[in-house]
This record gives C-alpha cells, structure tokens and sequence, in this order.
C-alpha cells in the first residue's frame, strides 16, 4: 500500500519521456496522457480511502528515514485534493485533445505540449504528497518550469512579455523560498515537516515569526494573493483557454495547500490569526472590485480568481477546525469551478473571436448550451443555494460567525459583500455576452497565435469534457455531506498534528 | 534552414578515388567524414577536423564521469553536459549539419528515452518489494577491469546523461539557428 | 564572513543588474541571485564550524553537512534550466525591450566588421 504514494508522481514523469519518445505518433501520445491521469485520479481514491480509514500513507524513498531521507504522506488533505485536481486536469486535458483535433486535425502530434502537461501533473501531486520544505520547493520548480513552457507556446511578441512577467515573479518567489529553506536549515537543522514542527517551538519567537513571514510571502506569490497578485491577472489570461484552466484551477491552489500544510503543522497559531484576516479580507474586496472593472472576460475570470483565494486564506486565518474544514471545502470547490469557467469561456471565445465583453452579444440565443454551461459554474462561483459554492461559503461564515472576535465579524462581512460582487461581476458577463443584440463574430486577429481561435467551430468532445466538469461541479454539491465530514476529519488532523508526526518519525518520536 | 542531405552519400572526392592503394588509409568512420553538402558558411577546416578529432576524446570522458558518478566526482548530469561540449564544438565547427551527422536521433526522443530510462530507474525497487529509489549494490571482479562496483542508481545516471545530451542537441536545433544567421556569409564569388 | 561577503556582492550585482533594461541582463542578473541564495544555503549548514569533507583527514563529526550540499546541488540545475528557458525568451521575444540581437540588427554589424 505504501508504494502507491510514489506511483502519483512517478507515472507522470515515466509517462511524460515515454510521450516524448512518441512524439511522432500523436494518438498513442493522447492515449498515454488521459490513461496517466485516470490512473493517478484512481490512486487518489485509494489513497483517500486508506488514509480516512488508518491514518496517513508515508513512504521514506529510498530506504532513508525521515528526517534525514525524502519522505512522501498522503493524509486526507493531501489525497483529497490531488483527487480533485487529477479529475480536472483529466477533463481539461480531454479539452485540449478535443481542441487540437479541431484545429489541426487527427493526425497532427505535438512535441511539447503532452510531455509538459504531464510534468505539471507530476509536480502537482509531488506537491501535494511531499512531506519536507526542499522537496516542496522542487515540486514547485517542476511545476512552473511546466507551466513556464505551456504559458509561452506558441507564441507572440505580447504573449513572450507575458510569460517573461510571470517567469521573473514565479523566479524572485524561488528565490525567497530558497532563503526561507536556508534560515529554517540553519535554525532547526531540518526540512521534514514532521520533525519541524517538534523543533520550532523551542527556537525565539523572533525567528518563528521570520520563518513564519517568509513562508506567508513566498506562498502568497503563488497563490496569489494580494498584494502579492499582481503578476497573475497579466499572464493567465494570456495562455491558451485549457492552459489557463488547468493553472487557475490547481496552480494557485497548490500555494493554497503549501500555505495552509506549513502554517498548521509547523506552526501553531493556536487562534485565529489577526495579520492573515486581513490579507484575506483585501483579497477578497480588490480582487472583486478589479473583477468588476474589466471588460476582458479572461482577466474578469482572474481577478475572480484572485478574489476567491480570500476565502480559503479566510478560512485558514480563522485557526480552528470549522474554519479549516470551510477551507478545504471551498479549495475543492474551487479548483473545480475557475476551471470549468475557463473552459466556457475558452468555448465562448472561439465562437466570438474576442475576450472583449462588449465584442459579444445574445449569444444566450445562438448558443444555448454553452450559456447553460457558464451559467450553473457562474452561479455556483457565487455561491447561491443548490450548489457547491453555497455548501462551502456557509461553512466559513459559521466559522466566523463562530470565532467571534471584531476581526472575524470584519472579514465575514467581507465574505459576504464578496459574495454579492461576485453576482454582480457574473451578471455583467451574462447581460454583456449572453442577452443583448448579437454581433457577428470577430475575425481571427492573427491565425498563428492559439490564444483567440475564432474559428466558430467546437467539437463534442471538448463541449463533453467541459460539460463532465460542469457535472463534478454539481456533484460535490451533491455529497457535501460526506465531503464536508471528510473535510472536518481532515481539518482536525491537521490542528492536531500528531498523527501525521507519528506517522512520518515513528512512535518513539512522539 | 537548408537541410543536408544524409551522412551516408559519398563525397565528390570520395567517387573520384579508384586505386586500392589511395584507399586504404582514407577515413571510413563517418565522424571523420565531411558531408557533401555546405550551407554555404564560411568553413574553417582546421576547426573541423580538430573538433572532429576532439569529438570522441571528449566523448569518453563523459563517460568516464557517468561511470565514476557514485563515489568520484562525476555524475550522469556532469557527464552529460561533458558530451553536450561535444556535441557544441561539432556544432561550432560545422553547424547543424554537423550535430546531425553526430547523431541520429531527434533530440526528443533522446530526451524522452533518457527521461524514463531514469524514471524506471527509480520505480524498479517496487518488484522487489522496497522503496522507490532503493539502489542496490553489486561487487565483482572482471578479467580486465579487476574489482568493479556496480550500483543500480547507475541506470539513473544514465537517464540523466541522456536527458541532458538531448537538452543540449535540442537547444543547438532550436536557438542555433539564431547564431548560423548571425554568422558571416561569404560574399559571392565567381567560382568555389 | 567570507560567505556572508560573498552573498553581499552576489544579491549588488544581481540587482543591479535585474533592474537594468533588457532580458539578457535580467536573466545574468537573476543567476547571480540564484548564486548568492545557494551560497546562503551552504551557509544555513553551519559552514563556519565545519570542515571539508575530506574522509582522510577530518573527522566526521566536523565535516561538512551533506544536505544543505545536496539541496544546492539541485538548486543549481533547476537554476540551470530556468536559465536556459530565460535566454531563449530574450532570444524569441525580440525588440520589445532594448535586447540586441535580431537578426538583422547583428547581420548589418557583421557585415561592417568583414
């Protein structure tokens, strides 16, 4: 059972020189790729259930224990939310499949996308499974090095600019990672986690908070959060429609993991954490006020994006369970959401030829069904009642409603007029885009250029793929009663902490 | 880019040859042989014929660094980018032509080979019921080499060594190109 | 001291040169950067009380730690890549900043020089 914790990263990887090798024949390429993430999603599930049932899954690689060796732990936070990922980026990768086939046909392979697709892959779940700081740092290297090639092929002179902002802040965050490495090494001597957070309580305060602070600023770059976001509404919306899914949908979420996995195990806040409600609270606000202003429905998506990490830093800053448990719920909620959003709207582009919201116009009437299929994530994105958005939502405002103190109540109301902002920035796109007279679409501005195809045709499998999302969507609607379980249990694991000690050092260590 | 026709066509001085006795000393290994077709750059012969004569000294070094990885100084990372050199001196003396009459494959298949050579390398332990990336460790002695140490991450290094002479072939393919542009052309002359 | 003042020169140049118009000294700027947070590593292993590693003379118990070396060791190759990947952004996304080096531009200062 415990090999299985290694096969998520290493299928990838294996599967990605295996696609290289291939490159010539491009359906044994696609193949290869959506049967890797099948099966890594499968592992998820079977890790999820081992670890629900006996605690964390922890393999020591190589032979060499923890502290001193790699160590790799699925616990329920970490299969969770490597089973949500590996399901989107299943179907987005399905997309894009769907996607190449129309453009350019059956026949046609492509060198660099599937191989790198499927290191992100890897770097996601290593991400996740991972239990020491230097393996983290490595897995977000491998992450991005996979993301700095998909955000620039194919490329024009202003989407080379784009890819050049999110490389340098992506390159200064690796840099500031590597110096918080450095002075936790110096200070503790360790890496692993498990061991950190035994260790960190005997160092001064003044260094705990150094430490504390360094990790907060490298994983807000990541996940975006303000202000520390700016680079993100510049260089998303410039990728193509299933890059920018898959990025929205996981990239800022592994930061999101990575902020809350530290800040929990390592540290012990032990109540809700006045400096981080405040960031979430700016994040929240700006990032949907930025939202409103735009008439790019691309960027529109990414503020929301920006804005919507609020929640989650929302729901860690509140420091006990009922808030955690709301983080994780509204993690999972969201991966799935940002990436069927900008699914639709990579289907919606190709038919209007523009991301300008007052270049489109009654396309409620002329298609039906891609309305439909913004509609319910849009709705669910706003949190309103059948949908997995409210399930969330409601859990982090019982939490804050819970703690109590004048923060809390300042950010619970900031979740709420976030909430309504949100609506409001959802309607705009639905009287802009899907009501209103409709206008021809546009011409392709520049054929060579992936970004925009307005080539008014999509194929069933990418409306399929995108349209399977839109129904795992509703789904975690549908079980937020065990997930919601899942995710308190996962929650008070990690405030307790010790299970996962026990699990990774031994008995002896406790 | 003009591409060139394959190693295996014989030169034009090649076919002029007739007698047994001109032949017998004349170069047959092909990184010795200069292909017929020139994308008309300025050549400096001693260059080439030096890069090819360095080509596989280096080459063997490489090696020797990919074998003597676990316990020396070297490795399949070092060792590899060595072999990269080498693959950057042909291409410095003769172009793309030159790095492709090296060798035969596309950089991402070399790559990609190399990619899961390594990979496997590391998921192999798994049949033997250890943990990914176990090395194991075999001693023997050989008629010629005497005592010699065998370890399995030797295969790792290996995929690495590949990876990266793959890495290096494929940026001379792609960013190369910029420096053949950049490079002096000849002026036209009357005749060759 | 001597890692300290080393760091210290490594973050001077490397913003200074980060700073700098043009990608290609951005990018030398950004290696030097990675140099001097690599350097900190070593150092965050305790370097100023232990001794080289060599097996012979020293004694295990004051050489030097293997792990921040090991963590530098990958450190440099994934600044290596990026590296890579860098200089081939300043190669492709050419005359939107003052990065010489389209074609044209060198083609004329060659022909000058022959």
């Amino acid at each position: 059972m415990t090999m299985l914790v290694a096969l998520p990263i290493l299928l990838p990887l294996l599967a990605a020189g295996l696609s290289l090798v291939l490159g010539r024949f491009a359906t044994l390429q696609r193949l290869l790729g959506v049967v890797v993430f099948t099966a890594n999603a499968v592992l998820a599930v079977v890790l999820l259930a081992e670890a629900d049932k006996s605690g964390p899954v922890v393999l020591q690689l190589g032979g060499w224990d923890a502290p001193v060796g790699i160590t790799l732990v699925a616990d329920r936070l970490s299969a969770l939310l490597m089973l949500i990922s590996m399901v989107v980026m299943l179907a987005v990768l399905v997309y894009s499949i769907g996607q190449r086939i129309t453009d350019y046909g059956r026949s046609t392979s492509s060198t660099a996308f599937h191989p790198m697709y499927l290191v992100l892959g890897a770097g996601v779940s290593m991400a996740y499974l991972t239990g020491d700081l230097f393996n983290l740092f490595v897995a977000f290297e491998i992450m991005l090095g996979a993301s700095y090639v998909l955000i620039t092929r194919r490329t024009t002179a202003t989407r080379v600019r784009a890819g050049m902002t999110y490389t340098i802040v992506s390159l200064t965050s690796s840099l500031l990672f590597i110096t918080m490495i450095a002075l936790v090494y110096a200070a503790t001597g360790t890496v692993n986690l498990a061991d950190l957070s035994g260790k960190v309580e005997a160092l001064p305060v003044g260094v705990q908070s150094a430490m504390a602070l360094m990790m907060i600023v490298v994983f807000g770059i990541k996940s975006a959060m303000v202000p520390l976001h700016f680079w993100l509404p510049d260089s998303y919306p410039t990728a193509p429609a299933p890059v920018t899914a898959v990025f929205a949908g996981l990239l800022t979420k592994v930061g999101v993991y990575a902020l809350i996995r530290t800040q929990t195990l390592v540290f012990d806040h032990g109540e809700s954490w006045t400096l981080l409600l405040w960031f979430s609270v700016i994040t929240m606000i700006i990032g949907a006020l930025g939202a409103i202003a735009q008439n790019d429905l691309n960027r529109l998506l990414s503020f929301l994006l920006v804005s919507h990490i609020g929640y989650m830093l929302f729901g860690l800053a509140l420091y006990d369970v009922t808030g955690l448990a709301g983080a994780i719920l509204y993690v999972v909620h969201h991966i799935t959401v940002q990436a069927t959003l900008f699914l639709v709207s990579g289907l919606l582009t190709r038919h209007t030829g523009t991301v300008a919201l007052r270049g489109m116009g009654g396309l409620a009437k002329l298609y039906p069904a891609i309305a439909l299929l913004f509609a319910i994530p849009a709705l669910n994105l706003a949190g309103i009642p059948p949908f997995s958005g409210f399930v969330a939502k409601l859990a982090l405002l019982e939490a804050g409603a819970e703690v109590g103190t004048t923060m809390a109540y300042v950010a619970t109301g900031a979740a709420v007029l976030t909430s309504f902002l949100t609506l409001y920035a959802m309607a705009k796109v639905w009287v802009f885009a899907f009501w209103g007279k409709s206008k021809p679409p546009h011409p392709d501005p520049d054929p060579t250029d992936e970004l925009i195809i307005g080539t008014g045709s999509t194929s069933r499998t990418m409306v399929s793929a995108t349209s399977a999302l839109v129904v795992f969507g509703v789904l975690i609607a549908v079980f937020a009663g065990p997930l919601s379980e899942i995710s308190t249990r996962a929650a008070t694991d990690l405030l307790d902490g010790g299970p996962y000690r026990t699990a990774v050092l031994g008995e002896e260590a406790e | 880019m003009s591409e060139g026709p394959p190693r295996s066509q014989p030169s034009g001085e090649k076919k002029r040859r007739t007698s047994l006795w001109e032949e017998w000393d004349t170069p047959q290994e092909h990184w010795l042989l200069v292909g017929s077709h020139r994308d008309g750059r300025e050549r400096s012969l001693l260059l080439e014929v030096a890069a090819r004569i360095i080509f596989p000294t280096v080459l063997v070094l490489s090696l020797y660094l990919l074998f003597a990885g676990h316990n020396r100084s070297g490795g399949g990372f070092s060792g590899g980018l060595v072999a990269g050199q080498a693959f950057v001196v042909r291409y410095l003396a003769g172009g793309p032509m030159e790095v492709r009459a090296a060798v035969g494959l596309r950089p991402p298949v070399i790559i990609g080979a190399g990619l899961s050579l390594a990979v496997l390398t590391g998921l192999a332990p798994i049949f033997w019921g250890e943990a990914p990336l176990t090395s194991a460790y075999v001693s023997m002695t050989l008629p010629v080499l005497g005592d010699v140490h065998v370890v399995s991450s030797l295969f790792l290094d290996m995929g690495v060594y590949l990876l990266i002479v793959g890495v290096v072939c494929d940026l001379l393919r792609t960013l190369g190109a910029g420096i053949e542009e950049q490079s002096p052309r000849p002026r036209r002359r009357p005749s060759g | 001291m001597t890692l300290a003042i080393s760091v210290g020169l490594l973050v001077a140049g490397g913003v200074y040169l980060v700073v700098q118009r043009g990608m290609v000294r951005i990018t030398f700027g950004f290696v030097l950067l990675g140099h001097a947070v690599n350097l900190l590593l070593v150092s965050g292993g305790g370097a100023f009380r232990r001794e080289a590693p060599l097996m012979s003379e020293t004694d295990a118990s004051v050489a030097a730690d293997p792990l921040p070396q090991a963590f530098v060791l990958t450190a440099i190759v994934i600044a290596f890549a990026i590296t890579v990947y860098m200089l081939t952004l300043a190669g492709v996304g050419k005359r939107d900043d003052d990065t010489r080096g389209g074609p044209a531009v060198s083609g004329e200062k060659d022909e000058e020089k022959a």
